[in-house]
């Protein structure tokens, strides 16, 4: 069962610059959450947090006793390194980390269901092939195969979809949709305001702070948009030392 | 001189020809994995510089008890170790970036070294640890230097998912295990047990040359993990056991011709390895496509 991940004035910084500013706020369990904002407004950052890959400086992050194993994370893919001479087989079955772990047999049933993961990604017999002789849009799909074989509860994803043709988008975005009728909870970052409108039914809008988190139609309003980008703006300019721990709460 | 004179009999001549050529083996079976590593971890200046860090402890071990190698050994080990832990620490904690951080320690440790060794030995004795003695290799030092090549082959095999893993997406591996920084330092430590292993054969200054040119001429010429490894495995065997050969006949410096003979194979993949220059300058028709069959 998933459990709610509830943020409690998060903020995190760096090197005492704070990236991410004072975010309360419930991801509900099944939920299919887009998150906008414009450049280095946190997006990464609060998805680091969520994963503790980055210390959170105030505030917590509650997983309500949900493991770290049963999140799913799709970085964003400039972080991977795609001439590493590695099969595309064994790139989908790191996948089964859960159950092979890091020293334990990979048994047939898993290379089985990597064979499948792989052939519902449009990419059957791709098995044997190096990463490095992929397109970039079919690399994005071998690691759409392999979070399909964690079978997460929790799916968090970095711009999935940042530079890859629209096909495969929709091809990706299919899939995404299964997974939250699975009913798993569902976190994407996302730079495409039409696509969020369209797939997403919650949206986080942040630009250091909190803009707006709920519901996408309320959320993506014309006005909230409108002040991320005006906050985006202000960034320039040197910040105080933030010693009200409370300003923010909204 | 007929083949067998040739090849074969300056190693049932000469006891330490069979040492030297069975360190060189054991060398090449764990320092091939380890180099194919290194490069892929974008970490071959780091492993160069982890074999200068080296010295300072060799020579603290020459101090204490002269030209032993498994004192000397010991003493690599802990100053590797130290230098390892440290810049990791530096780079961790300051806005030095590792590779930075490696330099300034290494050179540092190789001042420091060299200082050591001329308080109390002569300029032999310093030839001796810049560019190794592996004709001087004896019994203790040669099961010194194939225990380090079990110990690696087997470290390796037990850690190989993780640490493949780690280098190709340390992020994934972070969000599955959480213990990526406990591989990356048992892969460390692996770097500087075969460092101490080749510093032995080959000296502090070209340990790491059975590491990174045999990991250089398997780039070149396959893909793919295990075959990566495997070419550089051979690769530092051969180059072993034709350097002391053509060292044993023309009365040249072993360790260097280990090393020369690496570079030509090196230089010779350059020239027509598939992702050599060769074919990258010949022009290749490419398959066409079959329409309407």
């Amino acid at each position: 069962m998933s459990a709610s991940i509830r943020l409690q004035n998060l903020t995190v910084a760096y090197d005492r610059h704070a990236a991410v500013h004072h975010v309360s706020g419930v991801f509900e369990p099944g939920s299919m959450t887009a998150i906008v904002g414009p450049n280095g407004a946190g997006k990464s950052t609060l998805l680091k947090a969520l994963l503790g890959e980055k210390a959170v400086a105030s505030g917590s992050v509650d997983w309500g006793g949900l493991p770290l194993s049963a999140v799913g994370y799709l970085p964003q893919v400039a972080e991977i390194d795609r001439s590493f001479p590695l099969s595309v087989g064994d790139t989908v079955l790191l996948g089964a980390w859960r159950q092979s772990g890091a020293f334990g047999r990979v048994s047939r049933e898993m290379r089985e269901r990597g064979r499948a993961a792989l052939a519902s990604v449009g990419l059957d017999g791709f098995g044997p092939r190096p990463i490095g002789a992929l397109s970039s849009g079919q690399f994005r799909r071998v690691l759409f195969a392999r979070l399909m074989l964690q079978e997460a509860e929790v799916i968090i994803l970095d711009e999935p979809f940042a530079a890859i043709d629209a096909r495969t988008t929709d091809d990706l975005l299919a899939l995404l949709e299964a997974w939250h009728k699975q009913s798993r909870t569902i976190i994407a970052v996302l730079h495409d305001f039409e696509q969020v409108r369209a797939h997403f039914p919650q949206t986080l809008i942040i630009a250091r702070e909190l803009i707006a988190w709920g519901d996408t139609p309320t959320a993506m309003s014309a006005e909230n948009l409108l002040r991320a980008r005006a906050m985006s703006q202000n960034w320039d300019d040197v910040e105080e030392i933030c010693d009200d721990a409370h300003r923010h709460v909204a | 001189m007929s083949f067998y004179a040739l090849l074969i009999a300056p190693f049932v001549d000469f006891g330490f020809m069979r040492r030297a050529l069975v360190a060189c083996l054991a060398l090449g079976l764990g320092s091939g994995p380890i180099g194919i590593l290194l490069v892929l971890r974008r970490m071959s200046l780091v492993g160069d510089a982890m074999s200068h860090a080296v010295l300072p402890g060799a020579a603290i071990g020459f101090l204490v008890s002269g030209l032993s190698l498994p004192a000397m050994g010991i003493g690599g080990i802990v100053a590797g170790l130290a230098v390892a832990l440290l810049s990791g620490l530096v780079s961790r904690t300051t806005a030095l970036r590792e590779d930075a951080s490696f330099a300034s320690f290494y050179l540092t440790s190789l001042a420091l070294g060299v200082l050591i060794v001329s308080l109390r030995g002569s300029s032999v004795d310093l030839l001796h640890v810049l560019f190794g003695s592996i004709l001087a290799i004896d019994a203790s030092a040669l099961i010194l230097v194939g225990a380090i090549a079990s110990i690696t082959v087997v470290t390796l095999a037990v850690i190989y998912r993780p640490l493949v893993a780690e280098c190709f997406d340390p992020g994934f591996l972070r969000a599955v295990s959480g213990r990526g920084p406990l591989y990356h330092l048992l892969f460390l430590l692996l770097v500087v047990l075969n460092l101490v292993a080749g510093f032995q054969a080959l000296g502090t200054l070209m340990a790491v040359g059975l590491m990174m040119l045999p990991a250089a001429v398997a780039q070149l010429w396959v893909r793919g993990m295990p075959a990566l490894i495997a070419v550089s495995i051979v690769t530092a065997c051969v180059a072993g056991y034709a350097g002391l050969v053509i060292s044993f006949h023309s009365g040249l410096a072993s360790g260097p011709t280990i090393i020369l003979v690496a570079g030509g194979l090196y230089l010779l993949s350059l020239l027509f390895a598939p992702s050599g220059a060769l074919r990258r300058l010949l022009p290749q028709r490419h398959f066409a496509r079959r329409e309407g069959r």
